[in-house]
């Protein structure tokens, strides 16, 4: 195995982001709000990593983050080696051409006064020196790959439905042949059966031109479809990081548990076999977080300890990691002594 | 045997387009008796919506209006009934909870005070009396401290909250029916869980009816008793929700069935592609044409589906699908 | 299952500009169409008006005073006896000339600070609103009469005068656009795509900006007509050249005697703004992105 299949193409490690928040007087103490919060997981290339959390999670402002879109306030982001926070100027540049985005709304991240050529042609023409006429060959072959006609080179984006929108936004996001795609919530505007149609693509598009993902999502299910492995945020950090079947044969963390119990199943059988554990309440003010866990307040089975001091994201073998007291080498989910 | 509470016979709601009209639901007939849960499944622009809002006589004035059909309410037919009428029905008889609870709730108006209005309104109570049973109903759909919170101001409230501030002004007159938009949608999951499980307490405890619409099965599958499948402004599939689920008789449920990854119990290493629906939903000036409307994207389609609308076939158990090849699948 | 028919492929549709879209809605609203042709006859006028009718407006023809139609004059003469049709024509290049180009001089300098002011934000934005507001109180009139009197009353003096105190409000509806476009996710989108701050600006952002801005600027053409002629009616003009409100100026005097020479440009005034206006109505109901369809 060489060297670059060893080492993970994407590597995050205590990636923290905040923004300022004034509350209360003028003059008064700042106060911030750290929507990611010394956040570390890697990809390998080729993979899909899916961030999955509910809002407040800042899984989001991760994606952003780690595409250099929001400032970040502590941490490194490696891409292939290279830690592209501390990048300026062309080296950025030359960075953005790896690291590539993929909007969640097909609506708005599509400029309403550029024809879809144009719209594709873009990152072509600031982050790359090819001709016009290499450019036009590479925006014809992108066209192709995503399933859209020539003819609609010329069109506008209101000409366009929500699912041919999201396939111009995919095929933007190829046009300088990055590594690694982040894909925000690529599919959660469009309808069910667009989804499907989009996610086929998503998946080909990665076989035929190996590319890594990182994929956000709130939907379980698209989650369970599309990725290899999983990073499960709760209010800014990770809860549970493992690989597909681990984290969906064996969750650990209670949060965890309870998000894959209350996604509602059309499959009979699992919805009478699962114990829909509900979780009480809200989540504590982002502002003003509780020392300790920050799950404690709504976990089933918090303890005392629990509200006292944090848990670290830890490995807890077969490189499942978990950040709860209540779990050790043993890797059995706390909650299986409640049923 | 009862007599349905709602009754709906060849509705037709017409909406006007720039050049002539477009029937954004044609020729749906529907039966929903006391207590029962009933859900409108479709994708975006399918006419769900539309339904519960000519239920509710809200279609959009100048734009939207109910063409032909009859929508009889325990025995009365709103289609003929005056506006004062209508008032009168909803929020007290047939109660509505929106997709977006920031922008239903008015702002500048304590929660109590929007659920008390309600219960003046229809109910007459005095303002004390009305405040009183706000907390109540707050209570009720299980917001802590209800007497302090009653005080609050909207966004003062998590999204979930304020749905269930939404439920209490729903529910605060004793509906017979109430129609929830896609309630959910715009919530967390694990929050979605929550207030699906209020809505089941609640129907358990005061026998209210539900019609539900919303584009995902999975919740249908947990709230809904008997499912109405729509597309193009028509009803593609009716019948009860476990029978559909395990063996739909039409091409477009199956296609909304398998298309969703649904998560599974014992996962192993196999990912099978998800079934695509090729093409996209027909736009609004192609609805009401005589012949199938999904046709364009089966793969069962045959000479007459494009030729005449597909007759309903009837299968016994209540199970009713629009469909030239239903029985076939 | 039979032999599956071909289904017809979606046809292509034509590529249609945003601006394309925007006029078939601009069409559909009789009254801004009406006044759109008043402008067109208008400016048709003022450009072929004074060529065909070649009359020299400060040559006195015939005796003061005549009413219009009376003696072969069609709108009759003035105080000191010269044509009014002429002084009419000639003036209407005069006010539109003035009104377009103070239009100009007020959008470039208004668009310019309002796209700084609402990008970069931070101390940028702050020290540009300040300038802003300044400019906002000054008494405007007062301010061009200095500007007239201090330095020559030619006509690039006036448009400038008028221009300097008019660009405040399209400063504040840039930068106001800026700030809600900049976090759209298509400009988002673009420094993905490594697009630079100042093609991000001009070629990104101020494109999706420019319907209020049109609309403000058309608007403004009819307030800068007004404007002269206010400047005009107080003797602050040029006294080589004829402009509408010169002539209501020169006139006011004679109001109650000879009340024609005073409102037939008043009049045209008044038709020239209400068609600009009524046009500028029209074009805000066709670039409001709220009655497109998605």
């Amino acid at each position: 195995m060489s060297e670059t299949e060893n080492k993970p193409l994407l590597d995050v490690e205590n990636l923290t982001v905040r923004f300022e928040v004034s509350r209360g007087g003028g003059w008064g103490k700042r106060s911030y709000l750290y929507a990611v919060d010394d956040v570390s997981f890697t990809v390998k290339r080729g993979e899909t990593l899916a961030v999955v959390g509910e809002s407040g999670s800042g899984k989001t402002t991760t994606a952003l983050a780690v595409a250099r879109l929001v400032p970040a306030y502590e941490g490194a982001v490696k891409v292939g080696g290279t830690d592209i926070l501390g990048l300026e100027g062309e080296a950025l540049r030359k960075a953005r051409q790896r690291v590539q985005f993929i909007f969640q709304d097909p609506y708005s991240s599509l400029n309403p006064r550029q024809r879809a050529e144009a719209i594709v042609r873009e990152p072509l023409d600031s982050l790359s020196t090819k001709s016009e006429a290499e450019k036009q060959e590479i925006v014809d072959r992108l066209f192709r790959a995503v399933g859209l006609r020539k003819e609609q080179q010329r069109l506008f984006p209101h000409q366009f439905s929500g699912g041919q929108r999201q396939r111009i936004g995919i095929a933007r996001a190829l046009a300088t042949q990055p590594e690694l795609i982040i894909c925000d919530e690529p599919v959660s505007a469009l309808d069910v059966a667009i989804q499907a149609q989009i996610l086929n693509l998503l998946r080909r598009l990665q076989a035929e031109f190996g590319l890594t993902y990182l994929f956000i999502s709130h939907d379980l299910g698209v989650v369970q479809h599309m990725c290899d492995s999983i990073a499960v945020m709760y209010m800014g950090k990770v809860v549970e990081h493992a690989d597909r079947l681990s984290l969906f044969n064996n969750p650990l963390h209670p949060y965890t548990a309870a998000l894959l119990s209350a996604v509602p199943s059309v499959d009979r059988a699992r919805r009478e076999a699962t114990r829909r554990i509900l979780i009480p309440g809200d989540p504590p003010d982002p502002v003003n977080m509780p020392k300790g866990c920050r799950f404690a307040s709504r976990c089933p089975v918090a303890e005392a300890r629990c509200r006292e001091s944090a848990p670290d994201l830890r490995d807890v073998g077969g490189g499942h990691r978990v950040a709860c007291h209540l779990v050790d080498e043993r890797a059995v989910s706390p909650l299986a002594a409640l049923t | 045997m009862t007599e349905p509470l709602l009754k709906v016979e060849n509705l037709r709601i017409e909406l006007k387009l720039r050049d002539g009209v477009a029937p954004v639901i044609d020729d749906l007939s529907f039966e929903l008796m006391p207590g029962e849960s009933l859900s409108f499944v479709g994708e975006s622009g399918c006419g769900k919506s539309m339904t519960a809002l000519a239920i509710m006589g809200l279609l959009p004035e100048g734009i939207g209006r109910i063409a032909s059909g009859k929508l009889i309410f325990d025995g009365e037919d709103l289609t003929t009934a005056s506006e004062a009428r209508l008032r009168q029905i909803r929020g007290n008889e047939i109660s509505m909870i929106f997709q977006e609870p920031m922008t239903s709730l008015n702002p500048v108006i304590t929660v109590g005070e929007q659920i008390a209005e309600v219960l003046r309104t229809h109910q007459g109570l005095s303002r004390k009396a009305a405040w009183d049973q706000a907390a109540e109903l707050l209570d009720a759909v299980r917001i802590p401290n209800p007497r302090s919170r009653v005080s609050d101001y909207p966004f003062q409230m998590s999204g979930g909250q304020r749905q269930r501030v939404m439920i209490a002004i729903a529910l605060a007159c004793k509906p017979k029916i109430l129609i929830a938009d896609e309630p959910t949608t715009a919530l967390d999951v694990t929050v979605q869980a929550q207030i699906f499980d209020l809505l089941r307490d609640l129907r358990a405890q005061t026998g209210t009816s539900i019609i539900m619409i919303t584009h995902d099965m999975g919740a249908v599958a947990e709230m809904a008793e008997r499912m109405i499948v729509m597309y193009a402004g028509r009803k593609a599939e009716i019948g009860p929700v476990d029978q559909i689920i395990d063996h739909a008789r039409h091409p477009y449920t199956q296609g909304l069935i398998s298309c969703v990854p649904h998560i599974m119990s014992d996962l192993t290493e196999t990912r099978e592609e998800l079934t695509e629906v090729p093409g996209i939903v027909p736009s609004l000036r192609e609805f009401g044409r005589d012949q199938c409307l999904f046709a364009s994207r089966c793969k069962y389609r045959s000479g007459e589906c494009l030729q005449h609308r597909p007759p309903a076939k009837g299968f016994g158990n209540g199970q009713i699908s629009d469909c030239w090849h239903a029985e076939a699948l | 299952m039979s032999d599956t028919p071909v289904i017809p492929e979606e046809p292509i549709q034509k590529a249609r500009h945003p601006f394309v879209e925007a006029w078939e809605m601009f069409r559909r609203n009789h009254a801004a169409v009406v006044a759109l042709a008043v402008l067109v006859l208008i400016i048709l006028g003022a450009i072929f008006g004074p060529i065909l009718y070649a009359t020299d407006p400060f040559e006195m023809v015939w005796a003061p005073f005549s009413p219009p139609g009376v003696d072969g004059y069609l709108l009759g003469t003035d105080y000191l006896g010269r044509d009014m049709m002429a002084m009419v024509l000639n003036g209407a290049r005069v006010s539109l000339l003035i009104g377009l180009a103070a239009a100009v001089v007020s959008v470039v300098i208004g668009v310019t600070v309002g796209a700084l002011a609402g990008f970069y934000r931070g101390l940028v934005e702050e020290v540009l609103m300040r300038i802003t507001e300044f400019f906002q109180v000054l008494p405007t009139l007062l301010f061009s009469m200095v500007v007239v009197a201090l330095f020559k009353t030619s006509l690039p003096m006036i448009t400038f005068a008028i221009g300097v105190v008019s660009w405040t409000a399209v400063a504040r509806i840039t930068r106001s656009e800026f700030l809600r476009i900049r976090e759209l996710e298509y400009v988002t989108a673009s420094r993905a795509s490594g697009v630079k701050n100042l093609r991000l600006m001009f070629k990104v952002i101020l494109p999706n900006a420019l319907p209020p801005i049109i609309v403000q600027s058309a608007l403004m053409v009819g307030s800068a007509i007004l404007f002269e002629a206010g400047l005009s009616f107080l003797g602050l003009t040029d006294p080589n050249i004829v402009s509408w409100g010169q002539i209501i100026g020169s006139n006011r005097q004679y109001i109650l005697d000879a009340s024609f020479t005073v409102t037939i440009p008043g009049l045209a005034i008044f038709v020239t703004v209400l068609a600009i206006s009524l046009v500028g109505d029209g074009l805000n109901d066709a670039l409001n992105p709220k009655l497109r369809q998605r």
